[in-house]
Order: C-alpha cells, then sequence, then structure tokens
C-alpha cells in the first residue's frame, strides 16, 4: 500500500528507486499477493493486539476500524479523483440506519444470532451504494465549489429527513439496535468490546484490501487521469462521468460499511451522530492523514479517535470552572481540528503520509546506495 | 388565500436576506473566485460580536454597527492571514481550507458563549400589520426590506460610480494588467472580502431574530439556501442573487408552509440538484465555452 500517487505536494526530485525493500520476485509481481500478505499480518498483528488491550481500548480500536472504512473510501473519491464530497456523515448515516432497520427488523421475525451481521451489513452498503450512485450521477456534471455545495446540502438534508419521516426513524431521539452479544463459543465471559473490535477491523480490513486492489488496478489508474486532466483522460479514451459516478459509488460503500459498523458499536443510532460536523470531520481527516494514499487514511482515522481524546486529557490538566470546562470539551477538538486542517493545506497539503515519504526519502539519499 | 398571501410576504422577506447573503457569496467569487464556505460562520462571528455589544450597552443600534463593523474585520482578517496563503492550484484546497475556517470559528464561538441559543432581540415589532383583515407584512420585515435594498443600492453605486469600484472590477477582471496600471490588486482583493462580510453579517443579523436565534451553527442552513440563491442566480451575476434570493426565499417559505419546516432541507437540495442538472450556469449567465 506505500506505492500510490503522487501527491500535490510531492517534491520534485527525480523518481527515487521504488525497490526499497527487496520483495520475493512472485510478490513485487502480484499486486493482489503482496495485498493479501500484508492484510494478513495486519490481522494477525490487531488480533494479539485486541488480546492484550483493556475493553475500552478495544472499543476506541473498533471505531478507529469503522472510522477508516469512511475515510479510505473518502480518500479515493477526494485524493484520487479529485472530487469534493462533504457529505460523507450523510452516507454513513445511510448506511447505519440501514443496518440498524435490518437487524430490528430480522430481531422481530425471531432471526437472532451474529450470523446475521453480514448480511445487514451488506445491505447497508448496498442501499448507500444506491444513495452513491444517485448523488455520483449529479456529481459528475459538477465541479469544484457546486459539487461542495450540493454535497453540503446532502449532509445537511439527510439528518433531517429522519425528522420528516419520524415513524420509521423516530426522529430525534433515533433507533437503538438491536445486536447479539459475542457467540458463546467464545467462551461465556468473553468481553463484548473485543468482538465489536474483531467485528469492526474486518470490515476495515476487507475494505482496505479491496481499495487498494483497486487503486492500483485500470480503475485505479483512470481515476487518477482524471484528477490530474479530464480533457487528456478522455482523449486516451477514459469514459470520465462513468469514472466519476464509479468513484463515488465505491467511496458510498465504503461509508455505508462504516456507518454500518458505526451502528452496530453505539448500538444506537440518531440523526446528532451524524450531522454536517461528521462530514467535515472525516474530509479533515483524510486531508491530514494525506490525500494522496490510502495509508493517510489510517492515519486520518487514528487521528478522529485520538484527538478528542487528547485534548480531553490536556483540558483536565488546567484547573477550570464546570461550566466553562464543559464549554471547552465539546469545541476545543473541534477547534485544533480546523486549525490544523488550515495549517496542514497552507503548509503541507501531503498530509501526515505525504511528511513522512518526503523524510523516508531524505533518509534514504543519505545513505549511499551501495 | 390569506395563509396564501402570508406565506409570499414572509418569503420575501426571508428571501430578501437570502438575497444579501447570495449577493456576499457572490461578491467574493468575482473578485477571487472563491466560494467562501466559511461566509455562514464569518456572518455569526460578527452577529455574536454585535450580540456582546447590545447586551452590554444596551442598544441594538449600537450592536448592529458593531456587528457590521466586526464583519468587515473578519472580512480582513480571513484574507490577510489565510486565504492569501492558499494555493490556488486545485479548487479543492480553498474549499477545504474555508471548511477548516468554519470549523475554528463555530468551536471559539461555542467556546466564548456556549453552545445553546441566545435571544436576538429585534429594533421593531415582528407582529404583522394588517391590510383589511389579512397580515401582511410587520414594521420589521419592511426594515428589512429597507436596509436589503440600502445594500443592494449602495453596492450598486460603489462598483458602477466610483473609482473604488472601477479599481475592484478591474482587478477582478484582468490582475496583471491592473498592476502594470497602479491599482493595488491585493489591497482590492481584501476590500472585496471586508465588504462581502460586512454584507453577510448583515445578512445574519437580519435573520437571526426570525429564527430559533444565536448559535453558533444558526447559518449553516441558511449558507446552503443562499448557495442555492446564488447559485440559481449564476454565481457571477449581482442581480441574479437577488432575482435567485427571492425566488429561493418564496419557495422555502411555501415548502415550510404547507409541508412543515422541517422538510426545508430535503427541499434546497432538491432545488440545488435541479437548478445545477438542468441550468448548472444559473439562470441569468450568459453563454460561456463548457470547461471540460
Amino acid at each position: 500500500m506505500s506505492e500510490q500517487t503522487v501527491t500535490p505536494a510531492a517534491p520534485a526530485t527525480a523518481p527515487a528507486p521504488r525497490r526499497a525493500l527487496a520483495l520475493p520476485g512472485f510478490l513485487s509481481r502480484s499486486t493482489l499477493l503482496r495485498h493479501l500478505l500484508l492484510t494478513v499480518l495486519a490481522g494477525v498483528v490487531l488480533y494479539l493486539l485486541t488480546q492484550q488491550l483493556d475493553p475500552f481500548r478495544n472499543f476506541q480500536l473498533a471505531t478507529v476500524a469503522a472510522y477508516l472504512c469512511a475515510t479510505a473510501g473518502l480518500t479515493l473519491l477526494v485524493g484520487m479523483n479529485g472530487q469534493l464530497s462533504l457529505g460523507h456523515g450523510a452516507l454513513m448515516a445511510v448506511g447505519a440506519y440501514t443496518v440498524a432497520l435490518t437487524q430490528n427488523a430480522l430481531a422481530d421475525r425471531g432471526i437472532t444470532g451474529n450470523q446475521v451481521l453480514p448480511l445487514s451489513l451488506a445491505l447497508g452498503v448496498l442501499v448507500t451504494m444506491a444513495a452513491g450512485a444517485v448523488i455520483g450521477l449529479a456529481a459528475a456534471r459538477l465541479r469544484g465549489p457546486y459539487l461542495a455545495g450540493v454535497t453540503l446540502a446532502v449532509a445537511i438534508a439527510v439528518p433531517a429527513a429522519t425528522v420528516t419521516f419520524d415513524e420509521v426513524f423516530n426522529s430525534e431521539q433515533g433507533l437503538s439496535v438491536a445486536v447479539e452479544p459475542p457467540p458463546l463459543s467464545l467462551g461465556r465471559y468473553f468481553p463484548n468490546e473485543r468482538w465489536q473490535a474483531w467485528v469492526a477491523l474486518c470490515g476495515a480490513l476487507l475494505t482496505m484490501l479491496l481499495l487498494a486492489n483497486l487503486v492500483r488496478s485500470r480503475v485505479g489508474r483512470n481515476l487518477r487521469a482524471v484528477r490530474d486532466d479530464e480533457v487528456a483522460a478522455r482523449l486516451s479514451g477514459i469514459h470520465v462521468a462513468r469514472t466519476q459516478v464509479l468513484a463515488f459509488v465505491v467511496s458510498a460503500a465504503s461509508a455505508g460499511l462504516g456507518g454500518g459498523l458505526m451502528a452496530l458499536l453505539a448500538q444506537s443510532v440518531s440523526p446528532g451522530a451524524f450531522s454536517l460536523t461528521l462530514s467535515l470531520f472525516l474530509l479533515m481527516a483524510v486531508v491530514i492523514g494525506g490525500l494522496g494514499s490510502l495509508s493517510g487514511a489510517v492515519w486520518g482515522a487514528i487521528l478522529l479517535v485520538a484527538l478528542p481524546d487528547l485534548t480531553h486529557d490536556s483540558t483536565l490538566l488546567v484547573s477550570l470552572s464546570p461550566a466553562a470546562a464543559q464549554r471547552l470539551e465539546g469545541n476545543l477538538p473541534l477547534a485544533v481540528f480546523g486549525l490544523t486542517l488550515i495549517v496542514v493545506m497552507i503548509a503541507a497539503p501531503g498530509g501526515v503520509q505525504g511528511l513522512l515519504r518526503r523524510i523516508g526519502a531524505r533518509a534514504r539519499r543519505r545513505v549511499p546506495a551501495r | 388565500m390569506d395563509r396564501f398571501v402570508f406565506l409570499t410576504f414572509d418569503g420575501l422577506s426571508k428571501g430578501a436576506v437570502l438575497a444579501a447573503f447570495a449577493l456576499a457569496l457572490v461578491l467574493i467569487w468575482r473578485a477571487a473566485r472563491i466560494v467562501n464556505f466559511a461566509q455562514g460562520a464569518m456572518a455569526v462571528a460578527a452577529a455574536y460580536a454585535g450580540y456582546s455589544v447590545t447586551t452590554a450597552t444596551g442598544s441594538y443600534w449600537l450592536g448592529f454597527a458593531a456587528a457590521l463593523l466586526g464583519g468587515l474585520l473578519i472580512g480582513v482578517v480571513v484574507e490577510r492571514a489565510v486565504m492569501r496563503f492558499v494555493d490556488h492550484a486545485s479548487p479543492l484546497s480553498e474549499v477545504i481550507v474555508a471548511l477548516g475556517l468554519v470549523l475554528v470559528l463555530q468551536a471559539v464561538l461555542g467556546m466564548v458563549y456556549g453552545n445553546e441559543f441566545l435571544p436576538a432581540g429585534t429594533p421593531f415589532s415582528r407582529t404583522a400589520l394588517s391590510v383589511g383583515d389579512v397580515p401582511l407584512l410587520s414594521r420589521y420585515d419592511l426594515f428589512v426590506f429597507g436596509a436589503v435594498l440600502l445594500v443592494l443600492v449602495g453596492l450598486a453605486l460603489l462598483f458602477t460610480r466610483t473609482s473604488v469600484g472601477l479599481r475592484m472590477r478591474a482587478s477582478a477582471f484582468a490582475p496583471e494588467v491592473s498592476r502594470l496600471l497602479g491599482v493595488n490588486v491585493g489591497g482590492m482583493l481584501t476590500l472585496g472580502w471586508a465588504l462581502a462580510s460586512a454584507v453577510g453579517a448583515l445578512a445574519a443579523l437580519l435573520v437571526i431574530p426570525t429564527e430559533l436565534g444565536l448559535h453558533p451553527h444558526a447559518m449553516d442552513l441558511v449558507f446552503v439556501s443562499a448557495f442555492t440563491a446564488a447559485v440559481v442566480g449564476g454565481l457571477d451575476s449581482p442581480p441574479g442573487a437577488v432575482v435567485g434570493g427571492l425566488t429561493v426565499g418564496l419557495i422555502l417559505s411555501y415548502v415550510s408552509g404547507y409541508l412543515g419546516s422541517d422538510v426545508t432541507p430535503m427541499a434546497v437540495l432538491v432545488l440545488l440538484l435541479a437548478v445545477l442538472l438542468v441550468r448548472p450556469g444559473g439562470l441569468f449567465s450568459s453563454t460561456v465555452a463548457r470547461q471540460a
């Protein structure tokens, strides 16, 4: 996953030799094998990690995984295809509400158990894909600020729709989601958070594997070609509008999965959780993480969970009146996020991943090639 | 029928505010080719400044003046300290930076004033004056119309009749040539942002008392509606922004009057999509070469 597009801010030096690690021949030839191996490795490491972490950290890990689905999809759309979406929070809401309604409907009919989870998640992904296709069809005809405006309207309209159709979505209170405890085969006292982390991580790893392969394929090259120069892409025989709709649908599918996982983790869905702020957070996470590559999405997802936690801890260090502390707690992360976003955009458009890559490239240049 | 007449006048009053806000967007678009997604947050910040002055002095008009002045200042600061440094190569950067600004402004307002709705007063009564038996307009609506009209006429005079206006138009139209001819292009850009921000602040001052009250997010929906209005009129055209604002105001008033106010956000989305898909350049666009 390290070999991705050139970010807008990539240093204009001669292309460094990419074969930093000497991979066995069959691995450097087959992208799928390489990505599969990486996924399995990541899976093993994460499995061991979940065994060590306490329940709260496991829950945070699960949240990171759920966010990762959405941020990876958004990176594909914004970073690889150049389409801006301010509505991914709303797409997550579509996935979350679909999963919630499916889980509850199945539970009402007496169909319970953890084996229905893939079914309802898949349904959530499908419905979100349909929503993404509708927005994508419109988006393919729009550029820059117009697209941003439409997706902004989506981000505001979807939470409002839960109030309009309140007999289905139960307006502001939202719905609670019927979720089964971990399977008994894992043992009676198996911590629920660890199970949640497993479910969410499976979803995230699957998303990353599929997206990484997509990005390295012909489709991925088409996406980037359209981003860099639409006219040139069209001249090379790429159907620009179709490519853009495809990017939107894939991105929506990931967001839908992320939203569905969120619903399972929180065991409830409400419009407040999927407000415009969430959409802005997601965008900010992928920008700060680095728009150029999917690894940036990982940093972004970690940041989304870690930064509110860090600011919370730092407000505890200063003694404040309860009212002031309460005001700070909700708003300080927002302010930090916003400031970081502006600074990153102006000073380091490559984000965290771009910065890491630049440091890596510099270190490699220092070491003389043998 | 009474209801229809009432909704029409209410929509026109809302539309006047949307027109002013859309005009602010158009001003910045014409000056810098940026859709200022932070406009709403900037306007709310100015409105909060006005609120502070009003509560401290007890005078609505001092607060009003302070908010307009605050709007000017916020525009200057945003342009000089942030937007000037944004890389204009990709249209995404400006939007993303503006969104970062939204997060910062709303968070700071939330920290200082809290995330509750604060009551915003009006200088005139909001009870409608009746003609015959039909309630038509309140004194406040008349004040809104007057204020927006004053701004429109003032801006039109500024851009068409004064030397500063000419210089502003020139530096937006051909920055390099203007610079050669001795126009302070950077200064004109700052002035454009300041003016737009002040007009946005005025719109916020006018609209917030008619909604739930002052809140860091008070202008979110207004921004989207005004963006729709600006798109309806074509982002390039000030008269278009006014007509677009009135049209969107009327449509939203009918929708919220007959279908319920929670349908409004969806109506905005549908309207925006319809306009963009049918006539992307807006109703007042001149024919331009298709971009890609």
